[in-house]
This record gives structure tokens, C-alpha cells and sequence, in this order.
């Protein structure tokens, strides 16, 4: 089937549904409304009020209604309808989902999906475009994904519904309907925790995920350079083993994300390769990524997001040291 | 044209007084003495369970302490009233609801030595919860899943008068009035939230009132009456089928917020005496005593026996040999190679070899 992110998602949800009832959506406007991206469309009239509900408007009620649920024996999958709104439930995620599992020696596992749209680009209002992704990876306990594609978004929910772990599943608005992919009808799952080797290559590594992956795809490929190319896919946990691999081949590398630089998954990755492959590098790590400052207003965000430029340049200057 | 948008009023039950008397009209139908006599039994095991746990702070055998004393009749009346298949969601102070719901002892003194090993899931629906609120959306979410999956069983969540200012107590209440779920909230007014006191916390009359926000009903009982906590709770699991109800429990803490404050600093000794006179367990004494169905004789028994029990389960709580592998392999349902690693290079390097110190 032909399939944009928002339509693979949809079709991952109802399949999850289909095969295990326990799997409940709730969220803002998620049900008449199919969500404000649609990704919910249709799920509604397709299973019932009981098992897509429409909640009212509180972001930690909605998160900590999901634990219960989750500790009594459901699968819920909540929506939060902005990254930015689900600061107001950051509690619920990281006091409690992240935690319970651990803390009860795996007598309480938490098992749900959180879905949220995040990062920016489309020119939204204040609060509509954050990349909240370091927050839920930094604390452990809870799986952080982040799709760049239709086929890995569908299979990354997918695996996730199976999971009997709480999921931070993190959708870029950007890409929601940037692109189709022809992908599989029926369930498959990828593997949580495995990054994408999206391109082979010898001269250099970048590793990416999120909004920034077509438009890395895209300087490589003006560029003419043998980059090999890395969407990481799963946040936390990171996929360390790839990435070692390709930087001790590469001896170069590039990071790139949305999100903005200080405390960043760059940080993260940049720190691993340099405790275990530094002497294998050949030039300096470098990172691309916002400015370390707040999300600016969208008449700014021309100035603020990575652009094709900011990455060209870097990749010439890892290729230059 | 004017008129009444919306009418409401809480109600006040205290079944029996201070003295031990009892107002027959209110006495619940399915209660009797024998019942009563048992529900006193839990009290005092409550109360010498929660000075042993003081002890052994005070020792440096048990980290920081919320202790109960004060509150045995809020905590027993309310257990007293769930059915088995009923979901208990405590908040951090409810060591005498976990007590009547069958948690065994020695799991309890663990908790209180630092370790949360194994908990059984038949005896609560979730573990202690210490944020003050944020249990308050679980237990909507458990209710709701008690709905979905078609069971006869209703989820009671305790919290206190601090926590009916959190967010997290309104979204709760707000979620469980318009899915009508089978939830009981047990409002535990000790009336001190650590310093500041129920005046400051609220400028509600009753803390029961808030229910009518979220659209459902609420009552307000004297806490320290065993026979009107039962009552009210016995009532609300009754008819929680058709929806969800606030009961607060009007009670109050005679001693610390925990182990690491002092309470003299803040309030006056004069009401703490007010408080001492209207003790939970002595006003039940008074009632068997009277119908001469409890002594000093049976008392001391009785104590002796419960603090064998406590003894024991305190040895075998010490006995617990903690594995520092454990919080490693615990966090998701499989261990990443990430963390495997840093548990591997902990082990081989023997950064625990000193028992972490």
C-alpha cells in the first residue's frame, strides 16, 4: 500500500487493535475528530467509544489515567496532541511509567505507547514545535522512538504495542505527509533499539533521526560524497554497536538533529564515540543542530531549524580535517 | 429571570462519638459487634505497627517514616469496607489499609528499610505512591479498566488534604466524573500537610466539596469514627457502579508529617491535646468495654500477640539480602546492551565490592 507517515501509523494502530483488545487510544479530539493530524481518522467509528475515547483537556490526567490502565492490565495508547503540551504530564512519565517497573523488581511493567508529534518547520504556534527527545531518554525506563519513514513508523508502532514497556513514540509533524512509501499491507514489526543503515558508505558517517533525515539524505547525494548514513530510529535505547562500527570504518562523523545542540542526543552520541573509537577517528566529531536556545516564534524558525547548508558545511569540514 | 444553576451540600456523619456512644439510626445494617471488635483488633495491630516502624527510625534500621498515628479509624473503617476483588490505590501513608488487606508485615518493614521487593498484586492495585497526587489519575485509569474488562470491582484511592491541591486531584476527579468510572477517593484530611495547616490549604469548607466540580458526590465523615468511615465507604462501593464518590475522612495526624520534622515547630500543643481527647481507638474501646466485650486483659493479649507477629516479620525483613544486579535488570522487560555494560563493567571492576560504600 501506498502510505504517508500519518496513514502507516493509522494502519499500525488498527492492526495493534485487531489483534489485541487491550490495546485502548485516548487523547484530545482524537475520536469525531480523527486527531489534529488525522493520524487517529476512522479508528473511532472502527472499534467504539470505549476503546478510542475522546478525553477531556488535561495532559497529566491523560498520562497517569494511561498507567493505571497499564497496571490494571490494558495497553492504552495515548495521544498528546503537541510535544509541547506533554511537559504537563512530564510527572507521570518520569516519576511513574519510567519508573514502576524498576522500582517493583518488574511485579508492576507499564506497557504503553505514548504518541506525540514533534519538532517544527510547518510554522506553528508557540509550544507546537518542540524536540523533546533527550528529556525521556535521559532518565531510563522509558523507550524513546522517533520514525523518519512511513515503513519504519508503521513497524516501529507496530513493535511497540508488543512491547511490555512503556514507549515514547515520537512523531515528526514535518514528515507526517511529506512523502509516500509503498509498504506492506499486513503487521510487521522493527526492531526497537536497531538503527537504520540507510545509506552504505566509506568516506564518512552521519548519524541522524527525525525531521533531518530526508534533508541529510539529500546533501549526500548532491554532495557526491561516500557518506555512510545512520537514522538511528530508537532514541533510547541507542544503538551503540552501529554506531561504532561505522565511525571505527568511517574514522569521520557527523551528528545531526533538530533538537537544539547543549545536553543534546548529539551529546550522547558524540560522548560514546569518544570513549570507545577516538583513536580511530581521523578529525574532530561534529555536531549540527539547533541553537541551544527556546523554540523561536515561526517567523524566526528559518534562522533557528539545521538546514541543508549548516550540514554540507559540516560534512566538509570533517572531510577537510 | 433568575434561578438555581446548581444546588449541593455536603453531609457530616459521625456514627459514634467521642464517648463511644452510638447513634442507632445511622448504625450500618451489615455491621455488628463482632465486626466492630474485629475492626479494633486492626487498629491497635495499626498502631503498634506504625510505633514499631517509628523504633526503628529512630534506630536508623527504617529511612524516612510517614507515620499513621492518629488515623488508624480513616484507614481500617475505609479497608474494612473493600471487597476482595477491590483495587486499593494508597498514596504513602495507608500502612494500616495495607495491613487489613493482608500485605504480609515483613514486606512493609522491607519498604521501610529501603528495598520494594515483589510486591503482590492481589493485595493493592499499585505500590506507594509518594508525589501526594498523582495517584489520583491511576486510579481513574484502573476504574476504567475494571469497566472495559467487564469486572465487579471497585478501585478505592486515598489522599490527603495537601494533595487536593495538586493538579493531578482535579484532572482525576474531572476524568472520573465524566467516564463515571467505579472509583471511591478517600480524602485522609489530617488536616496538616507537613506545616501548613487545612486552613491554609484550601478555602473550601469541605475539602468533599470539590467532587461537585468534577460533577459527582461527596460526603464528609468524622474520620476518627471508625463506624462512619466504614459507613461511608461501604456506601460509595455500593453504588459505584453508577459512578464514582468523594469521601473525606476528617481525621488528624498526632505526631510528625514523617520522621524528618518536628511538629511542635509549627503547631500549637493545645490542639493536638483537642485532638488527643477525640483518639480513634479509645471511643471503640469504650463502646466494647460497655457491652463487655473487650478488657485490659485481652488488650495486653492481644498486643503481646501482635508484637510477636511484628518481631517476627522485622527479623525476617532483616534477613533480606539485597542484589545490587537486580536494579539493572529490572528497568525494561529485556536489558539493553547499553546497560548491560555498565552493569558488566561494575561487576568486573568490583565497584560494589565494599557493599557500596
Amino acid at each position: 500500500m501506498q502510505a504517508n507517515m500519518v496513514t502507516a501509523i493509522n494502519n499500525a494502530l488498527e492492526l495493534g487493535m485487531r489483534s489485541d483488545e487491550n490495546i485502548v487510544l485516548l487523547g484530545e479530539d482524537i475520536g469525531k475528530d480523527g486527531g489534529v493530524f488525522r493520524v487517529t481518522e476512522g479508528l473511532l467509528d472502527k472499534f467504539g467509544e470505549q476503546r478510542v475515547m475522546d478525553t477531556p483537556l488535561a495532559e497529566s490526567g491523560i498520562l497517569g489515567a494511561s498507567v493505571g490502565m497499564a497496571l490494571a492490565g490494558l495497553h492504552p495508547v495515548p495521544e498528546i496532541q503537541f510535544a509541547g503540551f506533554m511537559f504537563l504530564g512530564f510527572g507521570q512519565l518520569v516519576n511513574h511509567a519510567a519508573r514502576y517497573r524498576s522500582r517493583t523488581r518488574s511485579s508492576f511493567p507499564v506497557p504503553m505507547v505514548v504518541r506525540t508529534p514533534v519538532s517544527g518547520g510547518i510554522r506553528t504556534l508557540e509550544h507546537h514545535s518542540e524536540s523533546p527527545e533527550a528529556y525521556y531518554s535521559h532518565m531510563g525506563g522509558l523507550i524513546v522512538v522517533e520514525p523518519s519513514t512511513p515503513y519504519d513508523a508503521k513497524g516501529l508502532m507496530l513493535r511497540a504495542m508488543k512491547m511490555n514497556d512503556p514507549v515514547v513514540f515520537l512523531e515528526p509533524t514535518k514528515l507526517y505527509r511529506l512523502f509516500k512509501q509503498d509498504i506492506p499491507e499486513d503487521a510487521y514489526e522493527v526492531e526497537i533499539g536497531k538503527a537504520d543503515i540507510t545509506r552504505k558508505g566509506e568516506a564518512l558517517t552521519v548519524i541522524s533521526y527525525g525531521t533531518m533525515m530526508p534533508i541529510v539524505k539529500d546533501v549526500v547525494a548532491k554532495k557526491g560524497v561516500d557518506a555512510e548514513i545512520i537514522d538511528l530510529r530508537t532514541i533510547n535505547p541507542l544503538d551503540e554497536k552501529t554506531i561504532l562500527e561505522s565511525a571505527k570504518k568511517t574514522g569521520r562523523v557527523v551528528i545531526v538533529h533538530e533538537a537544539s545542540l547543549s545536553f543534546g542526543v548529539g551529546a550522547e552520541v558524540a560522548a560514546r564515540i569518544a570513549e570507545k573509537a577516538i583513536f580511530e577517528l581521523d578529525a574532530p566529531i561534529v555536531r549540527v543542530a539547533s541553537p541551544s536556545l527556546p523554540y523561536p516564534f515561526p517567523g524566526y524558525e528559518k534562522y533557528y531549524l539545521p538546514n541543508a547548508m549548516k550540514i554540507s558545511q559540516a560534512i566538509d569540514r570533517v572531510m577537510e580535517a | 429571570m433568575e434561578q438555581r444553576a446548581f444546588e449541593g451540600e455536603i453531609e457530616y456523619i459521625q456514627v459514634m462519638d467521642e464517648t463511644g456512644n452510638v447513634d442507632q439510626s445511622l448504625f450500618p445494617k451489615d455491621l455488628d459487634d463482632q465486626k466492630i471488635l474485629e475492626m479494633y483488633k486492626y487498629m491497635l495491630f495499626a498502631r503498634a505497627n506504625d510505633a514499631k516502624t517509628l523504633s526503628l527510625q529512630r534506630q536508623g534500621r527504617a529511612v524516612t517514616y510517614a507515620p499513621l498515628l492518629g488515623e488508624e479509624a480513616t484507614q481500617i473503617g475505609s479497608a474494612y469496607a473493600m471487597r476482595k476483588q477491590d483495587i486499593f490505590v494508597p498514596n504513602f501513608r495507608q500502612h494500616g489499609v495495607f495491613l487489613m488487606r493482608g500485605l504480609p508485615l515483613e514486606w512493609m518493614y522491607l519498604y521501610w528499610r529501603g528495598y520494594e521487593e515483589q510486591l503482590p498484586k492481589d493485595v493493592n492495585g499499585e505500590a506507594i505512591i509518594v508525589p501526594v497526587a498523582t495517584q489520583m489519575p491511576h486510579a481513574v485509569g484502573m476504574a476504567y479498566a475494571q469497566t472495559y474488562k467487564k469486572k465487579d470491582a471497585v478501585v478505592i484511592v486515598y489522599v490527603g488534604d495537601g494533595g487536593t491541591s495538586e493538579g493531578d486531584f482535579y484532572e482525576a476527579l474531572n476524568f472520573a466524573g465524566v467516564w463515571k468510572v467505579p472509583l471511591v477517593v478517600i480524602i485522609e484530611n489530617n488536616q496538616w500537610a507537613i506545616s501548613l495547616p487545612r486552613g491554609k490549604q484550601s478555602a473550601a469548607k469541605t475539602l468533599a466539596q470539590k467532587a461537585f466540580a468534577a460533577g459527582i458526590g461527596g460526603v464528609q465523615v468524622d474520620g476518627n469514627d471508625v463506624i462512619a468511615v466504614y459507613k461511608a465507604t461501604k456506601d460509595a462501593i455500593d453504588k459505584a457502579k453508577t459512578g464514582p464518590t468523594v469521601v473525606e475522612c476528617v481525621t488528624y495526624r498526632l505526631g510528625m508529617h514523617t520522621t524528618a520534622d518536628d511538629p511542635t515547630k509549627y503547631r500549637p500543643d493545645a490542639e493536638v491535646e483537642i485532638w488527643e481527647r477525640r483518639d480513634p481507638l479509645a471511643r471503640v474501646k469504650a463502646y466494647l468495654v460497655r457491652k463487655g466485650l473487650w478488657n485490659d486483659q485481652m488488650e495486653k493479649e492481644t498486643s503481646e500477640q501482635q508484637s510477636k507477629e511484628i518481631d517476627d516479620a522485622v527479623e525476617r525483613a532483616e534477613q533480606f539480602k539485597e542484589d545490587p544486579r537486580s536494579i539493572f535488570t529490572n528497568v525494561y522487560s529485556f536489558v539493553p546492551q547499553t546497560l548491560q555494560d555498565e552493569l558488566d563493567d561494575a561487576e568486573k571492576n568490583n565497584f560494589w565490592q565494599e557493599g557500596g560504600k
